[in-house]
């Protein structure tokens, strides 16, 4: 926990950025800070919700689990995985360059996360429509026959199919999973449009960068949901 | 305390006539006059959710479904819980008073992120619109429990716009609780630590962090339904390999902690409120503020002490069961403490002291009655019963709106610069303490002999009690329709008030009544005790006796 | 019915145990709020204002909390573990207990006797019996609730629940659904009737030539074409199901379930779940196929198949249930 609180300093409100109801800089950036690590924290809660319900049912239905996820496209997934930690990678270069004071180097980095951000979403969008055309989106027109893993070791008469409603059940917390991540991306591309711009304007440098940084922060959540989604969802029973 | 500005009319500038017109409400960041909106908007919902209560105690006053149809009664009662818990119990004391309190009792100018604490209310305002919007267009009657498959494969009813409104509502709750959390952390003037703040603070500590970590499993929960609902999904349909159970831990996990939500705040409120009228610090402070973190962290491990019938196993049963055993003795301890502080205290009973009373008497009858709920013999009886009903009603209207109620009456001198007529809020305290009592005692007597929730028609032998109950419903909504038009009255009316008309501890009576929009003229720096009543009553004159005027 | 106003009837051997333990925690709880009450209103007299006296400013007591602490700490305790022997008792049913198989569905309550007496929204069972109910929903969560034997179970679709109990008195008791369902949740309620054992036979007798359950299980068992898997020689495709019930199996990946109600309907309705080991999962599944009561008789019918006697051939259908 920080020392004892703070008192005003006159000095420091000639800084445009600090706002009134702060005494110090340092005060203002320790608060955002702390801000944005409880929303981390309740949005790992919120995901939370949802792994838990996959885990339960990956459980329950594990070989069900492995069919449905073979059914996605491991290499779509890994190129995904880099592309965001990469994406990471110039979060972390954009909140240097704020600290150094290099506006078009910011702002440049900035851009560049959010083309890999887009390079992910597109991704996506293209393995969602997919799925689609195999009729694996859950609700009305799903359908699935499918094999359950190893099963084409095994002579015709004797394979084993993968129930449907438990596939479903797999493509709805993927969908679920998923497209909460992706909105989550959506968000967060848009921040980083509204950073950039302002970056652009001159607003950051090194006396106050901190929407950057924070920014970085919820960004680099996103990657760790990812990193999780990945595996969890991909990787099923694999390594056979 | 320094010379205060003055307005243009030569008036002392107040956060109320600093600005006037729509917008510097609705696009202001000052916490006070969001404090006030919520206010506004909490009360409407209050309003909305009693009218449902009174049509339900109307319908129940006879043993026939005669007043309304079931479909129309099934609304009434999940709206009304909708409605009040979500609108009402959950935001009621932290959005109100807390956001007007907090900052000023920690020496600050304002919240940490006022801009947020605005957008906080205007979620507020977007999920109430939508459950409005719910209401309007035909209700909901899923049960403010939302069970699935009934609510994503039966209900034919609006269950997603009310899943929609209780998730936007969920938001403001996490950001205001995210606010309070930094506030506290960040914004204490020089000299508060944390051995020094008010219990009321370390209670709105406790709670954001239940509302940070609580609320989001709730959101998610709530979109999984919706998506159930829209795409029919099987996620908690056991026909598709789904599990209804699975709702319901993923529902209560959230759902148990929310009623630690509703009765933290309140409880700070009666610290400050006990302290002041018996003149005294409070009865062993390290205790309490253990006693409040302690029941918000045990409150996350008791859930399933709401499924014991549900079909969980035996064993999960019984770890529940002890565990809720053991957040019940913090909550013990509280009112012990309580009483102990009137111990060689020196005593007066104005309004907001008969509140107090009031919470502690009917607090300890419901959280009593927890401990019956949490044994798992005698649940087995009374689960679903009308002895629940009545157990959560003790705790969240006699708790909690008694509580409320009286942190109104205590600090509305300082927030409308005025007070309120005693006499008539000592007569509403007594109206609103009697009509509780016969509303809902009879219900416990009710449940043991059987009567099931959410019953629209009963067998006539658990009439004469249900009239009792209605009788009492009557009386209570009188109880709570005076402060209403009486606080209004004061307003123009009310005999203007000092900075601290009751002699009080705490930085916030140290600003003026109404205070100025950056609440104190300079920062304060502390250097006493959370309740230095010693020094406030240290008088020179012998034979003084200081009371809370 | 004589009993006390304001007091439910007691009516089962649960009841009284129940009773005991309301009673207990009323007493404490009285002795509680009465010790506090006086408290606060001793204190709020003694220590009103009072011209002269100032109040007397108390840090706290370390050795106070603990104590009070402590002391209410070991009495919920015995509220617990009082609870939890009650509540261990109210779900295990004993054995040899009379069955009665029940559907809830909006808004009704079917019975289906093992003698094949079915019933809707009235329960006829013995007095002095142990009954065990074994409940299932055709829909949304219901809940079966008996405020005379102060006894209730939530009723879950896709799943088999259990209660039971003994009734002590003969006569009509409510039994009310427990668990909002829908529109008519008010209206799911019925009557548990408790005879005397000789108008209980001439109750069973006179609802008229009704199949037994057991056997109405082995008619399904033979149309559905289970025989033809589930043969009592080692020529099955699936395992024979001769005195299966109650058992233990091990399943293909090496996990061992007990063979119960529910194992034997998930098995029906999902048989690729849970397959025995060294058979493959090559039966078919029957959702959508059988209703929830032919699930109960096909249910029934596999626990009345007794164990093959030594030197005994071929199948032991033995079929008659008997009440």
């Amino acid at each position: 926990m920080h020392a004892s609180p703070v008192v005003v300093d006159e000095h420091a409100h000639n800084n445009p950025a600090l706002l009134h109801h702060f005494a110090t800089e340092e005060q203002q950036k320790d608060s955002a800070s702390l801000g944005m690590w409880l929303f981390l924290a309740q949005e790992v809660m919120f995901f939370g919700g949802m792994f838990c319900a996959y885990l339960i049912y990956r459980y329950k239905y594990f070989a069900d689990f492995g069919s449905a996820s073979q059914q996605l496209n491991i290499w779509l997934g890994a190129i995904n995985t880099v592309v965001l930690i990469c994406s990471s990678l110039t979060v972390v270069l954009a909140v240097r360059a704020a600290q150094l004071g290099k506006r078009m180097a910011l702002v440049g980095w900035l851009l560049l996360t959010i083309i890999l951000g887009f390079v992910f979403l597109g991704i996506k969008a293209d393995e969602y429509a997919e799925k689609f055309e195999k009729h694996h989106v859950p609700g009305a027109s799903f359908s699935y026959h499918e094999l359950l893993p190893s099963q084409e070791k095994l002579p015709p008469a004797e394979r084993q199919y993968a129930n449907p409603h438990h596939a479903e059940m797999y493509f709805s917390l993927y969908f679920a999973m998923t497209g909460m991540h992706a909105l989550h991306m959506i968000i967060g591309v848009g921040l980083f449009g509204f950073l950039a711009y302002m970056a652009w304007r001159g607003k950051y440098g090194p006396g106050y960068y901190t929407p950057i940084e924070n920014a970085g922060l919820y960004w680099h959540f996103v990657d760790i949901v990812w990193i999780y989604l990945f595996p969890l969802l991909y990787l099923i029973d694999r390594h056979r | 305390m320094a010379t205060a500005v003055l307005t243009d009319s030569g008036e002392r500038e107040t956060y109320l006539n600093v600005a006037h017109g729509p917008k510097s409400w609705l696009l202001t960041v000052d916490h006070k006059r969001i404090a006030l909106l919520y206010l506004l908007s909490i009360t409407f919902f209050f309003f909305i959710g009693g009218i449902f209560a009174l049509l339900i105690r109307l319908e129940l006053l006879t043993p026939s479904g005669d007043l309304a149809q079931a479909d129309t009664y099934n609304k009434l009662f999940t709206m009304h819980g909708q409605v009040m818990v979500f609108f009402f119990v959950i935001p009621g004391v932290p959005a109100v008073l807390g956001n007007f309190l907090i900052p000023m009792m920690i020496g600050a100018k304002d919240l940490a992120f006022p801009r947020i604490n605005l957008l906080s209310w205007y979620l507020f305002v977007i999920g109430g619109a939508l459950m409005i919007y719910t209401i309007l267009n035909g209700g909901v009657d899923t049960g403010w429990t939302f069970y699935t498959p009934l609510s994503t494969e039966f209900s034919k009813t609006n269950v997603i716009s009310a899943a929609l409104a209780v998730f936007v509502a969920g938001f403001s709750s996490i950001l205001t609780g995210l606010n309070f959390i930094v506030t506290i952390h960040r914004m204490r003037a020089p000299g508060m630590t944390w051995n020094r703040l008010p219990l009321f603070v370390w209670a709105h500590y406790a709670t954001s962090i239940i509302q940070v970590l609580g609320t989001p499993v709730v959101a998610i929960t709530i979109v999984l339904v919706a998506l159930e609902r829209l795409f029919h999904l099987g996620v908690f349909n056991p026909a598709l390999g789904g599990d209804p159970l699975l709702f319901q831990h993923l529902f209560w996990f959230y759902s148990h902690p929310a009623v630690y939500i509703m009765i933290l705040p309140s409880m700070g409120i009666i610290s400050e409120i006990v302290c002041c009228f018996s003149r005294k610090r409070i009865f062993g402070y390290k205790a309490m503020t253990l006693a409040v973190v302690g029941i918000a962290v045990i409150g996350f491990l008791v859930w399933a002490h709401h499924m014991f019938v549900a079909g969980i196993s035996l064993y999960a049963a019984l770890v529940f069961s002890l565990l809720s055993y053991f957040v019940a003795v913090p909550s013990a301890i509280k009112v012990f403490n309580w009483t102990a502080t009137m111990y060689k205290g020196s005593i007066t009973y104005q309004t907001p002291m008969l509140y107090a009373f009031g919470f502690i008497g009917v607090f300890t009858i419901g959280g009593l009655t927890g401990l019956f709920l949490a044994c798992l013999g005698m649940d087995v009886h009374v689960h679903d019963t009308y002895f629940v009903i009545a157990h959560f009603h003790y705790i969240m209207v006699g708790g909690m709106v008694m509580a409320y109620l009286g942190g109104m009456h205590f600090w509305w001198p300082k927030i409308s610069g005025r007070m309120y007529p005693e006499i008539w809020g000592k007569l509403a305290a007594l109206i609103v303490f009697v009509g509780f009592n016969l509303t809902f005692f009879p219900q416990f007597i009710l449940g043991y002999m059987g009567m099931p929730r959410r019953y629209h028609a009963y067998p006539p032998e658990f009439q004469i009690l249900n009239v009792l109950s209605t009788a009492g419903a009557t009386i209570l909504a009188v109880g709570y329709l005076l402060p209403m038009v009486y606080f209004t009255w004061s307003m123009r009316y009310g005999r203007p008030a000092p900075a601290n008309p009751w002699n009080a501890a705490g930085l916030e009576w140290q600003a003026h009544s109404p205070p100025p929009t950056f609440n104190f003229d300079e920062q304060p720096v502390v250097t006493w005790e959370a309740y230095n009543y010693e020094e406030i009553d240290a008088i020179p004159e012998l034979g003084e006796v200081p009371v809370a005027r | 019915m004589g009993h006390l106003p304001f007091w439910p009837e007691a009516a089962s051997t649960n009841a009284g145990n129940v009773d005991a333990l309301y009673i207990f925690l009323l007493m404490v709880s009285g002795i509680m709020t009465l010790m506090i009450f006086s408290v606060l209103i001793i204190f709020a007299i003694r220590f009103r204002r009072r011209k002269g006296q100032r109040a007397e400013q108390i840090e706290g007591s370390v050795p106070l909390e603990i104590t009070w602490s402590i002391i209410p700490f070991c009495v919920m305790m015995v509220f617990f573990v009082w609870g939890a022997v009650l509540y261990f008792q109210e779900r295990t049913p004993p054995q040899d207990a009379l069955e009665v198989y029940t559907v809830a569905k909006q808004w009704m309550w079917k019975f289906e006797h093992k003698g094949g007496q079915r019933e809707i929204n009235e329960l006829h069972v013995p007095v002095g019996r142990d009954i065990k109910v074994i409940l299932t929903s055709q829909d949304v969560i219901h809940s079966f609730f008996v405020p005379a034997f102060r006894i209730k179970q939530d009723v879950l679709p896709g799943r088999y629940t259990t209660l039971w109990f003994r009734a002590t008195k003969a006569g009509t008791y409510h039994l009310f659904c427990s668990q909002y369902c829908g529109t008519q949740h008010s209206g799911m309620i019925g009557w548990v009737v408790v005879m005397e054992p000789s108008d209980y036979e001439a109750w069973m007798s006179g609802s008229g030539g009704n199949q037994p359950l057991a056997e109405t299980g082995q008619k399904l068992f033979n149309d559905l074409g289970c025989i033809t898997c589930h043969r009592s020689d080692t020529q099955g495709r699936g395992p024979d199901l001769a005195g299966i019930f109650g058992k233990n199996v091990v399943l293909q990946d090496g996990r061992t379930v007990a063979v119960d109600e529910n194992y034997i309907r998930e098995s029906i309705l999902e048989p690729s779940s849970k397959v025995v080991q060294g058979f493959k999962p090559v039966m078919p599944t029957f959702q959508g196929q059988v209703s929830d009561e032919q699930l109960n008789a096909l249910v029934d019918y596999v626990k009345s198949l007794a164990e093959p006697q030594p030197g005994q051939p071929g199948n032991s259908n033995k079929g008659t249930a008997q009440p």
